[in-house]
Order: structure tokens, then C-alpha cells, then sequence
């Protein structure tokens, strides 16, 4: 018994550490007040880019680095469109989403080797290994922890930095400040529109190395529905985190846990048809959204950015 | 010497026509200069896509089939945008407007007289669009909570209910694993007028000009449009927001649910995996590429009705990914998006001698 909970805790961790990463990105992009709806299409993008050239270059991490690039583009894209053209960040984020898609569709049929008909699916290309920590790994339950490769491991120092950086530094609170009232913020001597812009490029960084973590690590390989609708689940686990890093970690691991069990549940004949079991995530948060909007004390202290996805208009005023 | 962006005293008629057809023209270069880097004939590749889709009355007919569902979606999209509800649950209520039509010609068929069952379909899956819809509506309306998230959640529950029920309890017990229900009896199907394009085309023409009378010559579109451009105008008017907002949603869900219910009854006839394939998601940008005028859907619908069936004959014909055709449509918005905002403002050179204290005087 404690077997199988070291195991399906072990696959939470694996399944979870893409959600981890494009969720904390993700959030420090809403508390800036940008809604990113292109987490789909940038994680979907990222991830052909990664196994391409990973598959190439023989070498993983080159292809994390290029996945990194593709999402820090597509956020530099969003930022371009949702603040300096002032474009509807819905309509955008979505554009993003459906562009990064589509592409990575195309590509993945055209970037393969000729002998396999240009196809990136079907081929395995390097991927990163799993390290375990000898002694640390035989610890019951907890061992799942420290058998895991290093992308999943540097999570765990990048959710308090994440955490420490929002809540506890002065560039944090800036940050929360435009999220929260860019006016005041631009009055306080910040500079909105740079600080917009830097953090929906950092975080289509770390939702392209949750992408790169999908095809090199977690699958590996690389086939045409690889991320699955995870880049939606992120824009619910950013609401369920109540857009606090720390919470991304419950959040992530509750819906990698989801992930895991039910494999297990089909392995054993399961009474819970899955597709309600896919369907807790959602529903918990609008759940969650409900309790937040009606209860508008805890909000402001949880900390919704209140101009999340409207937009900043200098000249305007 | 610097620009600056000014906003114009009324949006630009001329940018309004300009930046769509502009927008197409640079999404068609950057797809080419794409084509190209992996190694293919931009010009081949283009010149198929057009024969695929309007080259015969047969390819035509498929395009047409495509962009029903992107109509009536569409559609539904426009009527909640038109007052800045950012409804994106359209998927959501297509998906459950054809659970519900086919629970109706599943189910009910034998308790019904024959010539009501289809009617009682196409009724049916309105009313599950609406009430799907409602949800976000209410949550918004009484409680504030924010819509975008709640109606985008609520597509996944949909999609997955739609799962369980055509893998689960409804699945057909003679299709040999297939999952999906049984095919609906005759009196169930929605009649075709030519090739595979049915019924739903004309609703959805109806609908577009229903919808193109209300937003410009009733009473009620004219609120509407308050409420869209300025929440505290329409209360000083006396228009009561909470219900506008439910009203209007109801009808933004019932058109798409009316999508669904068609999409089933006309082309599937059954409830199956392919429903939910991503249309309430592009109906949004059907909505915007058509600047939300309802006739002016119906076209988007059937150019970006195109791009998907071009992108299928590419890869019948040149054996190239049928996602050229979502690439296309991706690259048409991000220019179409940031020239969007010439409608609504214009760029200015500001001179040095007109900076007085460091304040730019604007005009507006």
C-alpha cells in the first residue's frame, strides 16, 4: 500500500512539474494584469520546438532553451498586442493560443526526419533522465520527492523564490501594484508598461520550459494532442492558487494527482467514470471563483489583481 | 519629435474596412515566408487551398458545412461581445445544445408524433445552450464574478459530461466499440439541401438578420450597446444591467446551442467525439474579425470555414499538414488585432515646441 502511494505520489510530481512551471508563469503575468489565454498554443508550440531540436542537437537541455525562447516570444507577442496595441486580451491571448496550435501541428509533420515521412511523432529522441537521490529515495512516501529529474527538482527551489520574490521584495510589489491599480502605480513612479511587458515574457518563459518538460521528459516524445488541454487546466489552477505561487504547488499536485490515479483506477476496473473525475478541476474552480468574488474581504487579501485583462491607457486619462 | 497615439472623437469608418483586408493580405505573406523556410511552394500550396474550397460545388458544399457551426457559434459569440460580456463559453453551450438535441431524438422519439421530434431537437438544444449559458450570465449579473473564467470553465464540463454520456450510459451497444450513441431515426434528421450542408445554414442566416435588427433598430439593442461602451451612462438611463445581462446571454447561448443541436442532427446524426472540435473557440474570433455585425459573420464564418477544408485538401492533394489551414487562420489575427487599434485611435507626431511643461495638450 505504501508502495503504491510512493508510486502514484512519484507520477503526481512528474505529471505535475509542466502545470508548476507554466502556472507560477502564468500568475506572475495576471498579477501584472495581463490575462494570458495562450498558455495552450504557447505550451502545444514550445513543446514541438523542444523535442525538434533536443531530437537534432542530441542535447536535452539545448532544447529546453529553445522551448524558453519560443515562450518568451509568444509572450513578448501578447504584450505587444495587449499593451501597446491596446488589443482585447481575450481575443489575443486566444489568438495566441490557436496560432501556437496550429503551428505546432504543421511543424510536427513537417520538422521529422524525411525517413519517417517529416513526422516528429513515433520517434524518440533524447530525453532527461531521472536522478534519483541514493538513501533519500527509500524513504517510504516522501521518496517519491527525490526520484525525479532535475527540471521537477528545481521546482522545488523555484515556488519559494516565486513565492519570496512576489510577496517579500520591493520589485514584487511593484509588480502586485500594476496588477492591482496601474494609475496608482504610474503615479508611484513605476513604469507600467514595462513591467507588463516583463512579466508576460517571463512568464511565457516558464510556461514554454513546462511545455519543453512535457515532450522531453514527462511523454517523451512527441505526438499531436501531447499537452492535452493542459494549458487550460493553468488558467484554473492560477485562479484555484488565488494567484500565489505557493498555492500553485497544492494546486498542481491535486490535478497531477488526478492525472495519476486514474490510471490506477482503470487498472483496477474503476466505479468513477473519468470524465467526472476531470471535471472536479473545473467545477472547484468556479467554486473557488464564486467564494472569492462573493467574499470580497478574503479576495482582497488572497490578492486578486483587481485590473486583471483591462487594459491601461495612458492617454486617456 | 516623438509619436504618441491620439483617440479619435468617433471610430474610423475607413480603418474599419481597411485593417481586415489589409490583415488577410499580411496573414497570407508571413504564411508564404513560412511555407517557404519548410520547403514548400507558397503559390502550389495557395492555388489548392482555393481549388479545395471553391473550385467545385461539391468542395464548396464542404466549406459550407465547415462554417455552419462557425456561423451560429459565431453568432452567439457576437450577441454577448456587443455588450462587453466576454461570454467564451460558446463551445460549452454548442456542446450541450447537441447532448440535448440528441438526448431529445434518443430518447423521446417514440413519446412524440413524428413530424414534432426535429423541431422538438432544434428547440431542445436551444434551450440547453441558454440555460448552460445562464450560469456565467447569473454569476456575473448577481454576484460579480468574473465571466471570461467561469464560462471558459464550464466548456471543459461540458465536453467532459458529452464524454461520459457517449463512452457511458447513451454509448451504442451495437457499434462495435465505437464510442459514440446510436445513429437518431429518420424523423430526427435535419434535412440537407445540397451535398452535406443542411438546415443549419438557414437558421443561421436568420438568425443573422433577427440579430441585425435587434443591435441596430430596436430599443433593446440600443441598450445593449450602452451597457457595452459605458455601464454608468446605461444606469444614469434607467436600463437595468443584472437582467440585460441574463437576457442577452440566454439568447447568446440559445444561438449556440442551436448550432449544436443542428451540427448533430444534420451531419453526425449521432452524439460522437467530433462535436466539440474547437468551434466556440474560433467563433470568437469570427465575431471580431467581423467586428461583431451579424451579416458580416456569416462571411468570416465561410472564409474561415475555407481555411479548415483548404487545409484538409492540402494534405489530400500535396500531402502537406492540414494545419496550414489553423496556421493561416492564426496569422490573419495577430495583425488584424494590433490594427484594430487604428479604428479607435490615430498616431500623432508631436513636435518638441509642442511639449509645455512636459504635458502634452491632447485634443481629446
Amino acid at each position: 500500500m505504501i508502495q503504491l502511494i510512493t508510486t502514484i505520489l512519484a507520477i503526481t510530481l512528474r505529471a505535475g512539474t509542466s502545470l508548476v512551471y507554466a502556472t507560477i508563469g502564468e500568475i506572475y503575468t495576471e498579477n501584472s494584469g495581463i490575462l494570458n489565454l495562450g498558455v495552450e498554443g504557447t505550451m502545444f508550440l514550445s513543446a514541438v520546438s523542444a523535442f525538434a531540436v533536443a531530437y537534432y542537437s542530441g542535447n536535452v537541455w539545448l532544447g529546453f532553451l529553445v522551448a524558453m525562447l519560443v515562450g518568451g516570444v509568444l509572450g513578448a507577442l501578447h504584450a505587444f498586442l495587449s499593451v501597446t496595441m491596446r488589443a482585447n486580451q481575450v481575443v489575443s491571448g486566444l489568438s495566441i493560443t490557436l496560432f501556437g496550435t496550429g503551428l505546432a501541428s504543421f511543424l510536427g509533420q513537417r520538422l521529422g526526419p524525411a525517413e519517417n515521412n517529416f513526422n516528429l511523432a513515433g520517434i524518440s529522441g533524447p530525453r532527461l533522465t531521472i536522478q534519483a537521490i541514493i538513501g533519500l529515495n527509500k524513504i517510504p512516501v516522501l521518496g517519491a520527492l527525490f526520484s525525479q529529474d532535475l527540471i521537477t527538482y528545481s521546482t522545488y527551489l523555484l515556488i519559494p523564490i516565486a513565492w519570496y520574490y512576489l510577496y517579500k521584495t520591493r520589485n514584487g510589489l511593484n509588480l502586485r501594484a500594476v496588477g492591482e491599480s496601474p494609475i496608482t502605480a504610474e503615479a508611484m513612479g513605476i513604469n507600467v508598461v514595462k513591467t507588463r511587458y516583463l512579466y508576460t515574457i517571463i512568464g511565457g518563459i516558464l510556461i514554454g520550459l513546462g511545455g519543453a518538460h512535457l515532450t522531453l521528459s514527462y511523454t517523451p516524445g512527441w505526438t499531436d494532442n501531447i499537452t492535452g488541454g493542459r494549458g487550460w487546466i493553468v488558467i484554473a489552477l492560477v485562479i484555484f492558487a488565488m494567484w500565489n505561487p505557493a498555492r500553485a504547488v497544492l494546486g498542481a499536485i491535486l490535478f497531477g494527482g488526478i492525472n495519476a490515479i486514474q490510471f490506477r483506477l482503470q487498472a483496477v476496473g474503476a466505479t468513477i467514470p473519468s470524465s467526472f473525475l476531470n471535471m472536479f478541476p473545473y467545477l472547484a474552480t468556479i467554486l473557488v471563483l464564486i467564494i472569492m468574488t462573493w467574499w470580497e474581504t478574503l479576495s482582497k487579501r488572497l490578492g486578486a489583481p483587481a485590473a486583471l485583462s483591462i487594459p491601461y491607457m495612458r492617454e486617456d486619462k | 519629435m516623438r509619436l504618441i497615439l491620439e483617440k479619435r472623437k468617433a471610430t474610423s469608418q475607413k480603418a474599419f474596412y481597411i485593417v481586415p483586408i489589409v490583415s488577410f493580405i499580411v496573414a497570407l505573406i508571413l504564411g508564404a515566408i513560412l511555407l517557404l523556410i519548410t520547403g514548400v511552394s507558397p503559390i502550389k500550396t495557395y492555388a489548392a487551398m482555393v481549388k479545395g474550397t471553391f473550385g467545385s460545388m461539391h468542395v464548396f458544399s464542404e466549406t459550407l458545412v465547415k462554417a455552419t457551426p462557425l456561423m451560429l457559434t459565431g453568432l452567439g459569440v457576437a450577441t454577448a461581445f456587443r455588450m462587453r460580456f466576454w461570454n467564451i463559453g460558446a463551445e460549452g453551450q454548442f456542446v450541450f445544445g447537441g447532448i440535448a438535441g440528441a438526448g431529445i431524438a434518443l430518447f423521446f422519439n417514440d413519446f412524440i408524433s413524428s413530424w414534432l421530434v426535429l423541431p422538438a431537437v432544434i428547440i431542445g438544444g436551444m434551450v440547453a445552450g441558454a440555460l448552460w449559458a445562464s450560469i456565467p450570465a447569473a454569476l456575473n449579473a448577481y454576484l460579480g464574478v468574473n465571466e471570461t473564467l467561469t464560462s471558459l470553465m464550464l466548456n471543459y464540463v461540458a465536453v467532459l459530461f458529452a464524454s461520459y454520456l457517449y463512452y457511458g450510459p447513451w454509448r451504442d451497444q451495437q457499434g462495435f466499440g465505437f464510442p459514440g450513441t446510436a445513429r437518431f431515426s429518420e424523423e430526427a434528421w435535419l434535412p440537407r439541401i445540397f451535398g452535406r450542408v443542411h438546415f443549419g445554414i438557414i437558421f443561421a442566416i436568420i438568425v443573422a438578420i433577427i440579430l441585425w435588427f435587434i443591435f441596430n433598430r430596436t430599443r433593446w439593442g440600443f441598450e445593449l450597446k450602452v451597457i457595452g461602451e459605458n455601464k454608468v451612462a446605461a444606469k444614469y438611463l434607467g436600463i437595468k444591467i443584472s437582467k440585460n445581462i441574463v437576457l442577452a446571454l440566454l439568447l447568446s447561448g440559445a444561438i449556440s446551442g442551436l448550432g449544436g443541436a443542428s451540427e448533430v442532427a444534420g451531419i453526425s446524426r449521432r452524439l460522437q467525439a467530433g462535436l466539440a472540435v474547437g468551434h466556440g473557440y474560433t467563433a470568437i474570433i469570427v465575431a471580431w474579425l467581423a467586428q461583431l455585425n451579424p451579416i458580416a459573420v456569416i462571411f468570416v464564418a465561410i472564409l474561415m470555414g475555407a481555411l479548415l477544408v483548404g487545409g484538409d485538401q492540402v494534405q489530400l492533394m500535396m500531402g502537406l499538414p492540414a494545419a496550414v489551414g489553423l496556421v493561416l487562420q492564426g496569422l490573419i489575427l495577430f495583425p488584424m488585432l494590433a490594427g484594430s487599434l487604428f479604428t479607435e485611435y490615430r498616431l500623432k507626431i508631436i513636435r518638441p515646441e509642442k511639449i509645455v511643461a512636459g504635458k502634452i495638450e491632447s485634443e481629446a
